[in-house]
């Protein structure tokens, strides 16, 4: 290139500044349609119910039994002392239990502090699932062991985790999906949004459940978004939203599946949105006639997820007497037992706060151990 | 002094004595909000349920959701849209529900907040408050005990305050509200609940803030602590007595600015201190106090200034905070270890 001198560069022809029209843009996703429905899905009381599963449906059952039967014992709990607070997931079980069902052994469940029960449902011994909010210790388990990462308080930062690992995975030629739970509220965090960026992109084997249970503590969806729906915020990040009745197992359990098997097969991500509602308060802590009415609370207390799978299943033969007397005794039996070994006092030492805080304790720690302990010495002779 | 018929809606409440912080702190927002328009209250929760410690109880009743706003849950949304609103002038006085929730907000405080007076010249001050109930001892599980005021403290730019009386609670608010910088004002959870007899309708000081008080005078060694921590050295000072140790109390009341004058010259007068805070002490607020005595004391040092600090872990389930809050045991232990004389 000859070096001009003039102080005005030459410009090449215009022309030459014209974009070549970029490839006609695709979404890369399957062909599942980004646009979730504008109605959420539902199963039950429509013609799809026909072709249910019998033996499927009656263990979703007695599931969502054992589930409620938890969430009221865990409740009773809290007003004994018991536990050091319960948000209780009364009314969205069947999001909770089609959640753990739809996974295999070694897929992973990303929940969130409400979602004990989804980790009852996937195995977890319920009381293992309690010692957060017991206060014994912050995970009661082992993640590994269990596919299960620890319940998660700061809202929405579970998502990028699951993102991760599902994407881990695939590098490693795993077939093994993620599935990661979040609140309406959740879905407002910055975590939520950068999560399903990423997961897009990396066509992360990941599956989104919000549970939109109308409120974040007091705050009701109309406050949280203005969009059509949560689903619809799939939209955008290129990946399938759908949208789904979260009181109807059956639905839920169908959507959440194809999602699983979509991811599994090298799909890509999808969001659900389910519809359900938060029958109890926030938590035990939490007053909520503050911020709604009984009235909003009957109409969905009518819209019961037990109760609707109940209704279908006995009605089209795939359950009788026997078989809801099996679940409601399965579930007095797993209370009774949680009842029982949450009574004693867990026998805690602490010098366990020493002892996870790094692989190897450093020099102040040990300092700091030994103070403990003369402290506890102190304290036993006196 | 107004009687309880005479106050007004959202102080009848409170004129009955005797009043806790957390009434303390929202009666200073109300009058905030009631003297001046551009006092905007926000956060998660702020509106009809009144915050879940009730600090905003009302607030939305009197001045409407654009003056108290429930916000998306998005705490880097919160301070970002206040940095925003203090940019066309209004004054915001932001929530974070706990002390752990606040950190999706910090690229949004280091970045900005903090920092938006010195890159425009002056020519963009932040005259916002954000709000952080922090620290333990309510039982509260995980996330739910942070305290975080290291954090801050290491960020030029911001004041950062704490309050340990409903009088300060009231008085501090009301000068954070003020201020033309930002204040990260801590609020001690464990302290909401504490009482006293005051009332919202008779004058209640508004300190500048950078002043320490001295709660309790003494002459034998100077317990320096802020927030949560001051009830504790007062019951280790009452508890000293006893065995005829005169202690003295500092309550910093504000970390950023320091004030070194008080508690250089309490410190000169005893010869002895020991910095007292739940935060962790490697790292924590501690060693910079500790330095700042020594810099300014050493002379008159009879014994090094020590920590009494939470141990260097992540904040411990709840079953097993007792034992890394410091109390008044290991508060008079420290003191034992000032190497006491024989005429106190
Ligand atoms: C980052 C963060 N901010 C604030 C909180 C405090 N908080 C706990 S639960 C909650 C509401 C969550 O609502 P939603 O996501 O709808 O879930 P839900 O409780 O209804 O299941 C809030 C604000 C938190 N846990 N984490």
């Amino acid at each position: 290139m000859k070096k001009s001198n003039t102080a005005v560069q030459e410009l090449p022809d215009a022309g030459a500044y014209m974009p070549t029209p970029p490839p006609a843009w695709k979404p890369r996703t399957d062909p599942a349609p980004l646009l979730p429905d504008t109605e959420p899905y539902r199963v039950l009381g429509t013609d799809a119910a026909g072709r249910l599963d019998a033996g499927l449906m009656r263990r979703l059952y007695a599931e969502l039994v054992r589930g409620r039967r938890y969430n009221a014992q865990a409740t009773a709990l809290t007003k004994q002392g018991r536990l050091a607070v319960y948000p209780s997931s009364t009314g969205q079980e069947a999001c909770e239990v089609a959640a753990a069902l739809v996974l295999e052994d070694r897929d992973w469940l990303f929940p969130s502090y409400r979602d004990t029960l989804a980790a009852v449902a996937r195995g977890l011994d319920p009381v293992q699932a309690l010692t957060l909010l017991r206060g014994d210790w912050h995970t009661g388990y082992d993640p590994r062991e269990q596919r299960i990462a620890p319940l998660c308080t700061p809202l929405a930062t579970q998502l990028p985790h699951a993102v991760g690992l599902a994407h881990a995975a695939r590098l490693k030629g795993d077939d093994v999906v993620a599935l990661a739970m979040v609140g309406d509220g959740g879905t407002s965090e910055g975590d939520f949004h950068e999560a399903l960026n990423f997961a897009a992109v990396w066509r992360a084997p990941v599956v989104f459940l919000v549970q939109n249970n109308g409120f974040a503590i007091s705050v009701p969806l109309a406050k949280q978004t203005a969009a059509p729906s949560l689903a619809h915020k799939a939209v955008g990040y290129g990946m399938p939203g759908r949208l789904v009745d979260g009181n109807d197992a059956a639905a839920v359990h169908e959507v959440l599946g194809e999602a699983v098997e979509r991811a599994r097969r090298g799909g890509g991500p999808t969001l659900v949105e389910a519809v359900t509602y938060r029958i109890e308060a926030h938590t035990n802590a939490d007053d909520a006639t503050r911020y709604r009415g009984d009235a909003e609370v009957e109409t969905w207390r009518a819209h019961d997820p037990i109760q609707l799978l109940e209704r279908e299943l006995t009605e089209r033969g795939m359950l009788d007497d026997d078989g809801i007397r099996e679940a409601r005794e399965a579930a007095e039996t797993m209370a009774a037992d949680l009842r029982e070994r949450m009574n004693a006092d867990p026998v805690l030492d602490p010098m366990d706060l020493f002892a996870h805080v790094y692989a190897e304790k450093t020099s102040q720690l040990r300092e700091q151990e030994a103070l403990l302990r003369a402290e506890l010495e102190a304290e036993g002779e006196r | 002094m107004t009687t309880a018929a005479s106050a007004s809606a959202a102080g009848t409440a409170l004129a009955a004595k005797p009043a806790t912080m957390a009434q303390a702190l929202g009666r200073a927002l109300r009058d905030a909000m009631a003297e001046d328009p551009s006092v905007h209250v926000m956060g998660e929760d702020v509106g009809a349920l009144g915050g879940v410690f009730r600090v905003t109880d009302g607030l939305v009743k009197e001045f409407g959701e654009d003056r108290c706003t429930d916000t998306p849950l998005a705490e880097a949304g919160i301070l970002g849209t206040a940095v925003g609103m203090a940019m066309y002038g209004l004054r915001p006085v932001v929530e974070m529900q706990f002390d752990a929730f606040a950190y999706p907000a910090f690229e949004q405080l280091i970045s900005h907040v903090a920092r938006m007076r010195n890159r425009t010249r002056g020519g963009m001050p932040m005259p916002l408050v954000i709000r952080v109930p922090y620290g333990g001892g309510i039982g509260g599980v995980e996330h739910h005990s942070d305290s975080s005021e290291a954090y801050y403290m290491a960020t030029p730019g911001l004041h950062v305050v704490t309050p340990s009386t409903v009088e300060d609670a009231y008085g501090l608010m009301r000068a954070a509200i003020a201020s033309d910088d930002p204040v990260v004002f801590l609020e001690p959870k464990r302290l909401y609940w504490s009482k006293a007899a005051w009332s919202p309708d008779a004058p209640t000081a508004v300190e500048p803030i950078g002043r320490a008080v001295v709660r309790r005078s003494g002459r034998s060694a100077t317990l320096i602590t802020y927030g949560p921590s001051v009830p504790v050295c007062m019951e280790a000072a009452a508890a000293a007595e006893a065995e005829g140790w005169d202690l003295e109390v500092v309550d910093l009341r504000s970390l950023v600015p320091f004030d070194d004058e008080t508690v250089a010259a309490s410190v000169r007068r005893t010869g002895r201190a020991v910095v007292v805070h739940e935060s962790t002490g490697f790292g924590g607020p501690g060693g910079e106090i500790a330095a700042r005595v020594t810099e300014r004391c050493f002379h008159h040092l009879e014994a090094p200034v020590l920590r009494v600090a939470g141990f260097d872990i992540p904040y411990p389930p709840p079953m097993l905070e007792r034992h890394h809050l410091p109390g008044v045991d290991r508060v008079l232990d420290a003191v034992a270890r000032l190497q006491w004389e024989a005429d106190n």
